[in-house]
């Protein structure tokens, strides 16, 4: 039976050939009030600059609404609406709907327009996961939802999210004299767990806005490959993660060098890892997380078996993990072998 | 007095549906662009209605099932920024998973529409009707309607529009209907022609509100306490006017639909000459007419008086429909536990509304009809008996009853 999904066209973005062909005009300029060293502004800065200036963005909940849009002072140069924290989702999907319904019924002009809404990590991995994993199973509607992680609620005075990492002091989880560790949870993998559960979301992937080039193309191919698409962005936080605002950039590179952050999509159905990733997946070296760890004040408390645990949890998703960043398991012995025969016989799938 | 000519009521099809079906077919003849769907019951017999005739091709909208109330109503707010003409609801527990949606909506100045098949808000569970799910957003800017009849049901989900929808307001709107009683029960319809409604319902034009590339305007920024108080007062002043547009907006129905010209704010039975006047809204009015037909068979002088909008409160209304009875008794279909007088809602309400009268009828709550239970007609009496003692006595003895309670 022939589909009946009524897709518009997108925006055909090309990937930026290098930084020096990057566009100059800003979509996200001055009048912001984010902190000295937010990578996250940053990150709001080069997603507006790939999407260009046909574009509608939607913001939930979180710094990067707070901090950007005081009232007459708004630093977005593309049309802007709020959000509810866990409304990300659901802010893309309405948005889409309504600008296709006004194009079918000829009341707005018929053109692709980007649609994007961003989500923090509380308003992304906690509150609306919900709403963020609906939106990915509408195939009819065109939008892009990035996940900016700073890995904690840092707007509202650094609580931590189900994305903070473990052990990490948060003013939710202070270390004291009886426990010196209060944050025991594993972050979760946002970016794994929205590829792997919805079939027919073409496109998700992690970012890191010290990669800047790397990360806007990103943007421009979610944007591009047409219906629900989701963006996972690592991003430093000097206040939440207590470090000098200078080394934002350095803390980007060492998530990806030490293998605590990594890059990867999955396009159309087909994981690649790219990047630093893409050595580090294939066996090269990777740095101690134990240079990433020190470099920030929320992990001042850990001793050498806290480093250890870590290094141990971020070895075993590289080493042992049936796709690392994304399956947090092994495969059975009985299917291992059966995969093994199979293979042998030249019956693998491809 | 102005006179008004009627318009012929033509091309007009008479169909037997429910209250829910009713709205429906107002949400086709407004050519709708954005609905969205989510199940609990009653009211979602409206989107079973919505699904067939988009299935059928008879209504072009984007139709969107979604995974909670919370992405329903956050959905069509989004939707409705962009210019879309939005369609939404749910009953009870639902209509308050969504009440982060719902409560900020009427400060970003959209007229959605929502239908609430009112119902309890279990625990413990009960399908039934109470009027405390909407009243929830009593406070909060929305425009808030009750409804008796599927044919009201269908006349006022277009008034809404029209209303909602005038840049003199930009309020979402929700209509109130009770749960089974209306959602469900079918009754003769007239449901218009597309070229009345045309004529009466203009497009959704959201000027330069729209949220779009041409339009970069940046919604719902941080206000805090340089202007979050001046955006409160504008609500309040498109509330103010709302009055006034709803009256021009039902005297343009009656001409173009050559419906009868009936107060749009309250419905008045047997009152002119009232000692003793029950008040309500919903669709008690049925048992409660008839109880009042029956007492003025035995001499007594009762009268009914519904209220149709409680949000724009028509005080003047109320207070001119009410003033000559000695002793009024409000009907509450729900409660507010620990109110003065532990009265109810509407109770409370009312009261406040007549208490600048030079001379004002004696006020009893009587808490009736919960959880879905019926009003029936021996309750309609007994609360006619308690308000001819106070009428006769001229004193309040209780000041509130719940009736047709055991224990």
């Amino acid at each position: 039976m022939a589909t009946e999904l009524t897709v518009l066209p997108t925006q055909n973005l090309i990937p930026f050939k290098g930084v020096k062909k990057v566009t100059t005009e800003e979509y996200f300029t001055s009048g912001h009030r984010t902190c000295q060293g937010c990578e996250s502004a940053l990150v709001m800065k080069l997603m507006a600059k790939a999407a260009g200036p046909r574009t509608v963005i939607l913001g939930s909940t979180g710094c990067m609404y707070v901090a950007n849009t005081t009232y007459y002072s708004t630093s977005w140069v593309v049309p802007w609406m709020h959000t509810q924290l866990g409304a990300s989702g659901s802010a893309a999907v309405g948005t889409a709907a309504g600008l296709k319904a006004l194009m079918r019924k000829g009341r707005i002009k018929e053109e692709p327009i980007n649609v994007i809404a961003f989500c923090g990590d509380g308003g992304g991995a906690d509150m609306g996961l919900s709403s963020i994993s609906a939106a990915l199973t509408y195939p009819e509607y065109n939008f892009l939802i990035l996940m900016y992680d700073n890995e904690s609620y840092a707007n509202t005075d650094i609580q931590l999210s189900s994305m903070t990492p473990y052990g990490a002091n948060t003013t939710f989880s202070p270390p004291g004299k009886a426990r010196r560790l209060l944050h025991k949870r594993w972050k979760k993998n946002v970016a794994g767990m929205l590829a792997a559960g919805h079939p027919e979301c073409r496109y998700v992937a992690t970012v890191d806005a010290s990669y800047a080039l790397q990360m806007m193309n990103r943007v421009r191919k979610a944007l591009s490959i047409g219906g629900p698409t989701f963006i996972h962005s690592l991003d430093p936080c000097p206040k939440g993660w207590d470090y000098d605002p200078m080394l934002s950039h350095e803390l980007g590179e060492l998530a990806v060098e030490t293998g605590v952050w990594p890059l990867f999509e999955v396009e159309n159905g087909v994981l690649s890892f790219y990047g630093k990733s893409k050595g580090i997946a294939a066996g090269a070296p990777r740095k101690p997380v134990r240079e990433y760890l020190l470099k920030q004040g929320r992990f001042a408390h850990f001793t050498d078996d806290d480093i250890a645990y870590f290094q141990g949890k971020i070895d075993d998703m590289w080493q042992r993990w049936l796709l690392p960043g994304i399956a947090p398991f092994r495969l059975a012995g009985e299917i291992r072998k059966a995969l093994a025969a199979s293979e042998a016989e030249g019956n693998g799938h491809e | 007095m102005s006179v008004v000519t009627l318009e012929a009521p033509a091309k007009e099809k008479e169909l037997l549906i429910s209250g829910c079906a009713a709205i429906a077919q107002a949400l086709r003849l407004a050519s709708i662009d954005v609905v969205t769907a989510y199940p609990i019951r009653p009211y979602d017999t409206v989107m079973q209605a919505v699904a067939k005739l988009i299935a059928n091709g008879e209504l072009d909208a984007e139709y969107i099932v979604a995974s909670s109330e919370h992405d329903q109503f956050e959905i069509v707010k989004h939707a409705s920024a962009v210019g879309a003409r939005t369609f939404c609801g749910s009953s009870g527990v639902g209509w308050m998973y969504a009440m982060e949606a719902l409560a900020v909506t009427p400060a970003l100045r959209l007229p959605l529409l929502a239908l609430v098949g009112n119902r309890a808000l279990d625990d413990p569970g009960a399908f039934g009707c109470e009027h405390n799910d909407a009243l929830a957003v009593r406070d909060l800017g929305w425009m808030l309607t009750w409804v008796d009849t599927a044919q009201e049901a269908l006349d006022t989900a277009l008034i809404c529009y029209r209303v909602a929808e005038d840049p003199r307001i930009f309020l979402p709107c929700a209509i109130g209907a009770d749960g089974a009683f209306l959602t469900h029960s079918e009754a003769l319809v007239k449901v218009p022609s597309q070229e009345q409604v045309d004529r009466f319902l203009p497009k959704y034009d959201r000027g330069d509100k729209q949220l779009h590339p041409d339009n970069p305007i940046t919604v719902a920024p941080q206000a805090n306490e340089d202007w979050v108080m001046e955006i409160r007062k504008q609500n309040d002043e498109a509330m103010r006017r709302a009055h006034d547009v709803i009256q021009e907006a039902y005297r343009d129905y009656h001409r173009i639909f050559g419906r009868r010209g009936e107060n749009p704010f309250v419905e008045t039975y047997m009152t002119e000459d009232a000692d003793i006047i029950l008040f309500g809204q919903g669709t008690l009015s049925l048992p409660v007419k008839v109880g009042v037909r029956k007492l003025r068979e035995q001499g007594h002088k009762v009268g009914f008086v519904r209220l149709k909008w409680l949000r724009p409160f028509p005080t003047l209304e109320v207070q001119e429909a009410l003033a000559g009875a000695k002793a009024v008794g409000v009907i509450d279909r729900d409660y507010s536990f620990g109110a003065p007088n532990h009265g109810a809602v509407l109770y409370t309400e009312l009261r406040s509304a007549l208490f600048d009268l030079a001379q004002r009828p004696a006020v009893v709550s009587f808490i009736c009809g919960l959880g879905g239970r019926e009003v029936t007609l021996d309750s309609v009496t007994e609360m006619s008996e308690v308000l001819l003692k106070v009428a006769r006595t001229g004193r309040v003895d209780q000041p509130n009853y719940w009736i047709g309670v055991r224990g």
